[in-house]
């Protein structure tokens, strides 16, 4: 039986469903992101479990007991808050010790356990330091210290570091993966960002519109989207909205071109698919006639993105716009106007059925 | 360090501002050491006169005690309900910030008659004693200074975030108010109580009217009477109302807040 169960939680705020039938269950010890755009429901999901809020209906179940009408002063869950939540009149290490003091531990004990967490959070040279004369980063940290020190039975983190710049959030997040694995505690971290949910986490939920589209290992999510939505929100995907042709071999047509893709055996003559191709499976290159071979879309360059060892290049095809990851090595021969080719693999392609028009979403701005 | 350049018509206005405050004071001052007998200056005369008045003594206790229970009451009735309409029920702040003008503009003299006739069948030990019947109307006096301070307080911080970190670390309703929110708030408690502590210890119509003997009232009698003592008893309520606030201060203080360090980033 799993470790933290949430099942079927809803929770309407007047006409805005916030939560429209979540279910997770996580095992002890593992790391759960609810990753998703702003608005589709990750805080409230998090603070029914902390329980600063009551669902609708549904239940929360923590090691077996139903936690739903607890008070969250009961609930033993550590919670670290976006927003800077340090109680201003107290130093970092009365911040940690508070939850200590509340439950009545003897003072050689909190002592040292305070210590140990400041110590665990790299925080050991500004105990006696108040919230304001500590940076963002380091407000985030003995947040969490604070957190971890009541030995919560789940940890839950909401957006902890949308507010610290790109490189204490990168070392941030690295490190509460590493203090999570340690105390093997049960962690459910919400984010917008899908970098940050893919490279700490066990377990990535993609949330949108109150409901989780899919929910797997980074791996799974990376390369086997199971919605458009995820497709998109997830890294970035080429999207050709094409036709099956020939069900038995393979093919379908986008935009008047035949592509024989492995994904689409197997699905009848007729049928509206989305074929989706990762950026870095879609290969390029420099056609001088214009002529395009077996499985291949004909195009020319538009843009060029530098990335470090791979550049990112646009290109516009007749229908689609295109983007292809190249070795920037190989980018001298591909430049800006160039006419090109694009190879579509047949393999590592997948096909998403259309039963409607794509839904339409908007990304977060700070999550190209 | 570079010297601060003030600009003349900053000094003028400076000493035109002061002089409006320290003129009166000053006249005050030479008036109340006048003689009695010669109106001439200068004797003590009238201080070691109201020093040594049991009234004086008797009714400055009375005057502090009411304004210290003043502030008591007001401080356990809107504390904890401003922070309870900062945290669940914002759209009512506006209803407070409107009850809270009515002492303004009811002059205390509708008040008091309103009051009188309100608490006619009280208890006597209410209705006849000052600390019964006069605190309750001060604290009524005192809402508008208490609520406007105690809401900038509370706008300060972060209530929600604040209050959800304590309960999420396992504290109930009443140590998140006293370890948590109090502490944060606590400047602006205090402002408050200055402003309860100066009206009570000032306050005349409601105490005349109701025929009790509080400070201002002796004021008033010695006014009609000793005209030197009353100058000189005018100062010297100036001098107790400000040692009072600085005793405040100190007790209000508790440990001294952090002195401003930059943050090593
Ligand atoms: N207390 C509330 N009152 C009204 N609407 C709310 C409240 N909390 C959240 N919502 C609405 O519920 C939806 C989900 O919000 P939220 O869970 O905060 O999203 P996220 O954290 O994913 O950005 C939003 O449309 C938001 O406006
Ligand atoms: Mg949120």
């Amino acid at each position: 039986m799993a470790y933290l169960e949430l099942n079927e939680l809803r929770r309407s705020f007047g006409p805005v469903v916030a939560l429209n039938g979540i279910n997770v269950s996580l095992d002890q010890g593992e790391f759960l992101s609810l990753l998703g755009p702003s608005g589709c429901g990750k805080t409230t999901a998090l603070r029914l479990v902390a329980g600063f809020d009551r669902p609708d209906s549904g239940s929360i179940v923590v090691d077996g007991k139903d936690m739903t009408r607890v008070s969250p002063n009961r609930r033993d869950m550590g919670m670290v808050f976006q927003a800077y939540s340090l109680f201003p009149n107290m130093t970092a290490e009365q911040n940690v010790e508070f939850g200590l003091r509340i439950r009545k531990n003897k003072r050689g004990a909190r002592r040292k356990r305070v210590k140990e967490l400041l110590e665990l959070v790299g925080l050991e040279h500004a105990v006696k330091r108040y919230p304001h004369q500590l940076s963002g980063g380091m407000q985030q940290r003995v947040a969490l210290a604070r957190a971890l020190a009541i030995e919560p039975r789940v940890l839950l983190l909401d957006e902890p570091l949308s507010a610290l710049d790109a490189k204490v959030r990168v070392q941030l997040r690295e490190e509460i993966r590493r203090i999570q694995t340690q105390l093997g505690i049960t962690t459910l971290y919400v984010t917008h960002d899908q970098e940050e949910a893919l490279s700490v986490s066990d377990h990535v939920a993609v949330m949108w519109s109150g409901r989780i589209e899919q929910m797997g290992t980074p791996s799974e999510m990376y390369s086997a989207p199971a919605t458009p939505f995820v497709a998109e929100f997830i890294g970035t995907m080429n999207r050709l909205q094409s036709v099956v042709v020939d069900g038995e071999r393979g093919e379908v047509e986008h935009a008047g071109t035949r592509l024989t893709v492995d994904a689409a055996r197997g699905r009848t003559r007729g049928e509206k698919v989305m074929v989706l191709v990762r950026p870095e499976l879609l290969v390029l290159e420099p056609s001088a006639n214009g002529a395009a071979g077996d499985n291949t879309l004909a195009g020319e360059v538009v843009t060029h993105t530098f990335l470090g060892s791979v550049t990112r290049l646009k290109v516009q095809s007749r229908e689609a716009e295109l983007i292809s990851d190249v070795a920037t090595a190989r980018v001298a021969s591909l430049p800006v106007g160039q006419p090109v080719v694009a190879h579509v693999p047949n393999e590592g392609t997948r096909l998403l059925t259309l039963t409607e028009e794509p839904a339409s979403f908007e990304l977060d701005p700070d999550n190209p | 360090m570079r010297r601060r350049w003030i600009a003349p018509s900053a000094i003028v206005w400076l000493v035109v501002a002061s002089a409006f405050f320290l003129i009166p004071l000053i006249a005050t001052f030479l008036f109340s050491l006048q003689s009695l007998q010669t109106n001439k200056c200068c004797t003590s005369a009238a201080y070691s006169l109201i020093i040594h008045s049991h009234q004086f003594w008797h009714t400055i206790r009375l005057s502090f005690v009411l304004a210290l229970e003043t502030i008591a009451i007001s401080l356990l009735l809107f504390v904890p309900t401003v922070y309870w309409v900062h945290l669940r029920v914002p759209r009512f702040r506006p209803v407070l910030g409107f009850m809270a003008l009515v002492p303004f503009v009811v002059p205390p003299i509708i008040l008091v008659v309103g009051l009188l006739n309100l608490y006619k069948g009280a208890p006597s030990w209410f209705y006849d004693k000052p600390y019964g019947f006069l605190a309750t109307a001060y604290v009524i006096l005192a809402f508008p200074y208490m609520f406007f301070s105690l809401d900038a307080g509370f706008r300060a911080i972060d209530v929600h975030t604040l209050t959800e970190a304590s309960q999420n670390l396992g504290a109930s309703w009443r140590t998140t108010l006293v370890r948590v929110i109090l502490p944060n708030i606590r400047v602006a408690a205090l402002g408050g109580s200055f402003l309860t502590l100066a009206i009570v210890m000032g306050e005349f119509t409601i105490a005349s009217l109701s025929t009790f003997q509080t400070f201002p009232t002796y004021i008033q009698f010695v006014n009609e009477t000793q005209p030197y003592e009353a100058a000189a008893l005018s100062l010297l309520s100036f001098l107790i109302v400000w040692a009072a606030m600085l005793a405040l201060l100190f007790v209000g203080r508790g440990r001294p807040r952090p002195v401003q360090v930059a943050a090593t980033r």
